[in-house]
């Protein structure tokens, strides 16, 4: 019986730990998420959709590869991308460029380059990013394109 | 592994330092614009506050997958599954496991670091890497603004993206290792 109330205690104590680890977690990460919906806000009032449509000017291969580009240079929490590129598409962003601003902002790190290349390898941390720049870019056509074609 | 903690530690608290400084960019840029511009500042808030809105009950859904996730999943269990002969299985767990690692990416560099110099495929350290991507606690948040038929394929797209990638870092590694033993 107290076993079998020891594990459960146990057990107890790991649950509060896994919470107060996420919670932690997500705590790290909120003063960035304050900062960009603060800059949404901003961009929302101070950055027109034509402005937006002259940076992406509907060139499927120039708009994916410039979503790229900058998803590349940008780091954080993926929550982040996500809802910088909802609002993107909101404003009229391509949904080409949009998704691959989303895939590159994971898997290609340009700003955690030097800790990837430093512990993992240069060769590896290169070959990597360069790999994973391209594939956003194919992975966000091939998306795209199969939505349109099963909808 | 002390030095791997630091590391870690140091790591998180440089990653707390920039977004502090970010958040404080921020709140000087609100403050400068407005003196020039104080309307639209108001509209800027108020445009912030219903974003934020929006995004909280889902935010609050992250949090406790994120408390599920970490209850279940342990770096320790992971270096236990991913040995280095282990084929199929291997590249399988890599996917699997890249999916359901939480945590910024950092933390598991040292790692996957001690697994790759105990064996570990090259590719299959970079599958894990490129499938941390598809996070499913913050699916409810991709959904929300993108709907489930575009995470549904994108997932399928960046599991296959991710499996080219690790095929691709192996084979530039075999070539290289033929390459050097040629010279």
């Amino acid at each position: 019986m107290d076993e079998n109330k020891k594990s459960i205690m146990i057990k107890k104590e790991s649950i509060i730990a896994s919470f107060y680890k996420a919670l932690k977690s997500f705590g790290l990460a909120l003063p960035v998420l304050l900062g960009v919906f603060l800059l949404l806000g901003l961009f929302k009032i101070y950055v027109s959709s034509e402005l937006i449509s002259s940076v992406f000017t509907d060139g499927l291969l120039r708009d994916t590869a410039l979503g790229s580009m900058i998803g590349s240079f940008s780091a954080g929490n993926p929550i982040t991308s996500y809802i910088i590129g909802g609002e993107l598409l909101k404003e009229g962003v391509s949904l080409f460029a949009v998704t691959a601003f989303i895939a590159a902002w994971v898997t290609v790190g340009v700003i955690q380059l030097p800790a990837e290349a430093t512990i993992l390898g240069k060769r590896f941390a290169l070959t990597r990013n360069a790999l994973s720049f391209i594939f956003a870019i194919l992975v966000a056509i091939a998306t795209v394109v199969t939505l349109k074609v099963i909808r | 592994m002390k030095s791997n903690k630091k590391e870690q530690m140091k790591e998180r608290n440089k990653n707390l330092y920039y977004g502090f400084f970010f958040l404080g960019v921020v709140l000087v840029l609100y403050a400068v614009l407005f003196f020039f511009d104080p309307e639209n500042i108001c509209g800027s808030l108020q445009a912030s506050l219903q974003i934020i809105i929006q995004i909280f009950p889902v935010l609050i859904i992250v949090i406790l997958i994120m408390g599920i996730a970490n209850y279940f999943l342990k770096p320790k269990v992971v270096s236990r599954h991913l040995g280095a002969e282990s084929g199929v299985k291997g590249w399988l767990l890599a996917i699997f496991i890249g999916i359901l690692s939480h945590g910024p990416m950092y933390i598991w560099y040292p790692l996957l670091k001690d697994l790759h110099d105990q064996g570990m495929r090259t590719g299959l350290v970079a599958v894990f890497l490129y499938n941390r991507a598809i996070k499913i606690p913050l699916l409810p948040i991709m959904i929300f603004y993108f709907g489930i038929s575009f995470v549904a394929v994108l997932a399928i797209y960046m599991v296959i993206a991710s499996v080219l990638e690790g095929v691709i870092i192996d084979t530039i590694e075999r070539r290289t290792k033929v390459r050097r033993k040629d010279a």
